[in-house]
């Protein structure tokens, strides 16, 4: 039989220490692959949807709909009509005739039952093809209804999910520069790409709070229209998953001069690492913020440290292997691993740059394997290959690793533990340990028959 | 009562219809789905039906980007088939189009043929296609679709008659198609059941990750069914066309059409018409099975009687749901589904005769806003149905008893068991301990006995 890996899918694989990195990315998907990466649609949608006083209408069949309804735990403070799931659900005759008017008659009825502060209009493949001309109705609905209508050009086909994370900021960056901005002092920050998964965004909130920092807008996890309208007048960007927002940054940057730094709130190092670039960045407004931060550090560490130890007792040596959506995470959870005694042998991504796989190759181990879009079959064949004991990834990887007798852990968008800041650093400890700790490995076929004669070298073709 | 054209839909009660080809698909042995559109389509419904079965669930694309949508998605299409025999070794690739290349118009049959002679020279696995345009119909559409095209396009030979029927099970979990089975064994009749998801959607752990999972419907089988002594597809609100008439039409294998065997009534027509068919008697295991549900009937009837129900989700399980719910004495005062035009409300006024002094409001083409606008006035005791209900359950404080697809707040939907008496006691089990707990826990004296 023969390798997992088809030809053309060679160049989007790397072991470190064969040669130079020169990866292949931000292709589209081979066709019959199997990828393990969505669309265009996809893309603007996870970035978009947990702004929860928006209206989020999904223009075209009701599949890309109900596929995306609340499967994120992007939680809000407030209002939840991000929650919910609206679609024009298009018909045959919508089809042929076009479908503006239902799309109008849609935007008409919804924004009357639930009085959102903006609609987001996310245009599928269908419109692409039947050429609605979304923009137009927005700009007519928007009027009529006197709130922001944006249009958000994501036709699944257009290219892969990066474009969708552009789509996504094109659509926002339209509401900055309305809101007054009067109120904001100068050591305030907006919080971009974090999607306020299981409660994070509030535990990051609260660190700023604790060193004297304004938090102006969270966009977009549990994200309101209001503070997006007026971001503007923060003095610094903060740019978590930076294949999703760095591109709105770099807008504002050019258009209002606001700076931008690229921070990380995974793992210990990276958590107090952004808290200290953001104190070092307010150092000359806010006198004793550096103080502030290193007290904060230091008692959060005192209390998580003595804990990880004991996590890390049973997880020393135990091989990681990891998918995650965005590579910049790759990094964060690269050195977390290293904290609790573990070694990560493979990491994939769904949308990473060249920049960032070269990155990746800098701190990675030898032998380690590097990824760009995946398969079932590539996942299953760098599993056994690595003799992993943890996968990381998303749902749709779960069922791979399980399959082979794996420990898993969701660390992609649809988790339901908070990963982020220093107690989320815990929290990732123990669900690593009660994955990879757990009896039931010792049942499965393939490890309870496997002898352990597997090593870090790769050793090439030699799959089933 | 169909919405009008013009108004939105909130958190639908349906999936789209190439989801439905997918999984239907799933149940041929060797077969990996295709769908012919871009790379979204596949994910989103790989990740969709894999929170419900909880198993790997490979399905292939065409991933057409910009390019292929403007010049025409075949030499996406073939290189995508190739690709896919390279690496899963298919018996059989399904192929069902998306709304984007109906819309561009591709002419899948055509680029079938000229993979066939283009690669003519190269082992070729059985390609059957499907048109599931994803704005035309709900996903049950695209089930029986498949199913259809399946059977028309591989069963095209006269085959010598033989003892055995075939059964179209529609759109059940992996539980009820392996007590199918057993009901078939036991009767000594040998039954092709199509699609079989019943090993391939809920797999054991194995040595090593299976490319395509073993079980499935054989395409030999499913070539064979022209010889069979009858066609029995369960749905009541099936369309017109479907795997059986075309196999009565074609081979005049007779095809006999009968609800979703759930509850009572439903049971003793299936388990009738296996013996009519057969003729044999029905194994002394079912009689006692039968036997242990009228038991179970009596025992738990005042914890369920009058209790007001609210059913919805794909309409044959509404049916079937609704006939159950009769027999039991639960008064069922809205069912709905997303499908129009379907039967439903005909459905389920046959199942309930004789049972029920009211009908229910039945809603075809409903969303979950509609189901919650009319239900709230209703004031429901039970909603009955998939995940999707849970936060109206959740938010009239009643519970939501799982059945159907997709049930992924819950653990096991691929093997509740919903068929047959031995479905139905199970069903009857849930649905009274749901009532005795509610009423222990709305209680302030907390009965240990109820």
């Amino acid at each position: 039989m023969s390798t997992a890996i088809l030809d053309e899918r060679k160049s989007q694989i790397h072991r470190i220490g064969e040669g130079e990195i020169d990866i292949a990315c931000n292709r589209e998907s081979l066709a019959g692959a199997v990828s393990q990466r969505a669309c265009v649609f996809c893309g603007s949608r996870v970035v978009l949807y947990p702004i929860a006083d928006a209206l989020h209408l999904v223009h075209g069949p009701i599949g890309c709909a109900v596929y995306t309804w609340d499967i994120r735990g992007a939680l809000s403070s407030g209002p939840e009509l991000h929650r919910l799931s609206f679609s024009t659900d298009l018909q045959e005759m919508d089809v042929i005739f076009g479908g503006e008017r239902k799309l109008e008659a849609a935007l008409d009825e919804l924004i009357d039952r639930h009085k959102p502060k903006a609609a987001f209009v996310y245009s599928t493949c269908i419109v692409g093809l039947i050429g609605d001309d979304i923009e137009a109705v927005c700009r007519k609905m928007t009027a009529f209804k006197g709130i922001p209508v944006l249009p958000v050009m994501s036709e699944g086909f257009k290219g892969n999910k990066r474009e969708g994370y552009l789509a996504a900021c094109n659509a926002m960056f339209k509401l900055i520069g309305t809101g007054d901005t009067s109120d904001i002092g100068p050591v305030s920050i907006n919080i971009l790409g974090d999607f306020n998964l299981a409660g994070e965004i509030w535990i990051i909130r609260e660190y700023f709070e604790r060193m004297g920092v304004e938090v102006v807008a969270n966009i977009t996890g549990d994200g309101r229209v209001d503070d997006i309208r007026r971001c503007h007048g923060a003095s610094l960007n903060l740019v978590q998953c930076s294949g999703a927002t760095l591109a709105l940054a770099k807008m504002m940057q050019e258009k209002y001069g606001t700076p931008f730094l690229r921070v990380s709130y995974l793992g210990i190092e990276d958590m107090a690492d952004s808290l200290y670039q953001v104190a070092d960045f307010f150092q000359d407004k806010s006198p004793g913020i550096m103080e502030r931060t290193q007290d904060l550090v230091r008692s959060e560490l005192e209390s998580l440290m003595p804990e990880l130890a004991r996590y890390r007792k049973d997880l020393e040596d135990k091989r990681v292997a990891m998918y995650v959506g965005g590579s910049f995470k790759a990094f964060s959870l690269l050195k977390a691993f290293r904290h609790l005694g573990m070694k990560v042998v493979m990491v994939g991504s769904q949308t990473g740059t060249k920049e960032d796989y070269a990155e990746l190759a800098q701190i990675a181990d030898p032998g380690t394997i590097i990824v760009d879009d995946a398969t079932p079959l590539e996942l299953s064949q760098f599993i056994k290959e690595k003799d992993v004991d943890l996968f990381v990834g998303g749902v749709k990887e779960r069922p791979i690793a399980y399959k082979l007798g794996v420990g898993f852990c969701d660390h992609n968008h649809e988790r339901k533990e908070a990963l982020e800041g220093f107690v989320g650093m815990l929290n990732f400890a123990r669900e690593v340990h009660s994955s990879v700790m757990s009896p039931v490995w010792k049942f499965v076929p393939r490890r309870a028959h496997h002898a352990s004669a597997v090593t870090d070298a790769p050793k090439g073709d030699h799959h089933d | 009562m169909t919405k009008p054209n013009y108004i939105s839909t909130t958190n639908a009660c349906k999936l789209c219809t190439p989801l439905g080809a997918a999984m239907a698909f799933r149940g041929v042995e060797g077969a990996i789905p295709f769908l012919h559109g871009s790379q979204g389509c596949a994910t989103y419904m790989r990740r969709y039906v894999i929170s419900h079965f909880r198993e790997p669930v490979d399905i292939a694309s065409s991933s057409l980007g910009e390019k292929q949508a403007v010049y025409g998605g075949g030499p996406n299409l073939k290189k995508g088939m190739l690709n896919v025999m390279k690496k899963y070794e298919p018996k059989l690739i399904g192929v069902a189009t998306t709304c984007l290349t109906e819309t561009i118009g591709d002419d899948v049959p055509r680029i079938i043929k000229e993979f066939h002679d283009e690669f003519g020279d190269l082992p070729l696995p059985e390609i059957v296609e499907v048109s599931t345009p994803s704005y035309n119909g709900t996903h049950t559409d695209g089930w029986h679709g498949a199913v259809r095209s399946l059977v028309g396009q591989l069963c095209t030979q006269e085959r010598p008659k033989n003892d055995s029927i075939n059964i179209l099970p529609n759109m059940v979990s992996c539980e009820d198609i392996r007590h199918l089975k057993d009901i078939c064994e036991d009767f000594g009749v040998a039954a092709t059941i199509l699609p079989d998801i019943s090993e391939t959607l809920d797999a054991p752990t194995l040595e090593d990750y299976v490319r395509i999972p073993t079980g499935g419907t054989t395409l030999s089988a499913i070539r064979s069914m022209s010889g069979a002594s009858a066609t029995i597809e369960f749905g009541r609100c099936l369309p017109q066309e479907t795997g059986a008439t075309v196999l009565e039409k074609q081979f005049g294998v007779p095809a006999k059409r009968i609800g979703l065997p759930i509850g009572l009534r439903e049971s003793d027509r299936f388990f009738g018409m296996l013996e009519e068919i057969s003729g044999k008697t029905m194994p002394l295991r079912y009689g006692l099975e039968r036997g242990r549900l009228v038991d179970a009937y009596v025992d738990g009837h005042k914890y369920v009687f009058g209790k007001r129900a609210i059913v919805y989700g794909e309409e044959d399980l509404v049916a079937g749901i609704c006939a159950f719910l009769a027999e039991i004495g639960v008064n069922v005062v809205l069912a709905g589904t997303g499908s129009r035009n379907k039967g439903l409300a005909k459905a389920i006024s046959e199942v309930s005769s004789g049972l029920t002094k009211e009908m229910p409001i039945v809603r075809e083409a409903v969303d979950f806003h509609d189901i919650a606008e009319e239900g709230a006035t209703l004031n429901p005791d039970l909603l009955i149905g998939h995940s999707k209900g849970y936060q109206y359950a959740n938010a009239w404080k009643i519970p939501l008893i799982r059945v159907g697809f997709p049930i992924h707040d819950r653990f096991g939907g691929q093997r509740m068991l919903h068929l047959g008496y031995k479905g139905a006691l199970n069903l009857f089990d849930g649905i009274v301990n749901a009532m005795i707990a509610k009423k222990q826990s709305d209680s302030q004296i907390g009965y240990g006995y109820l």
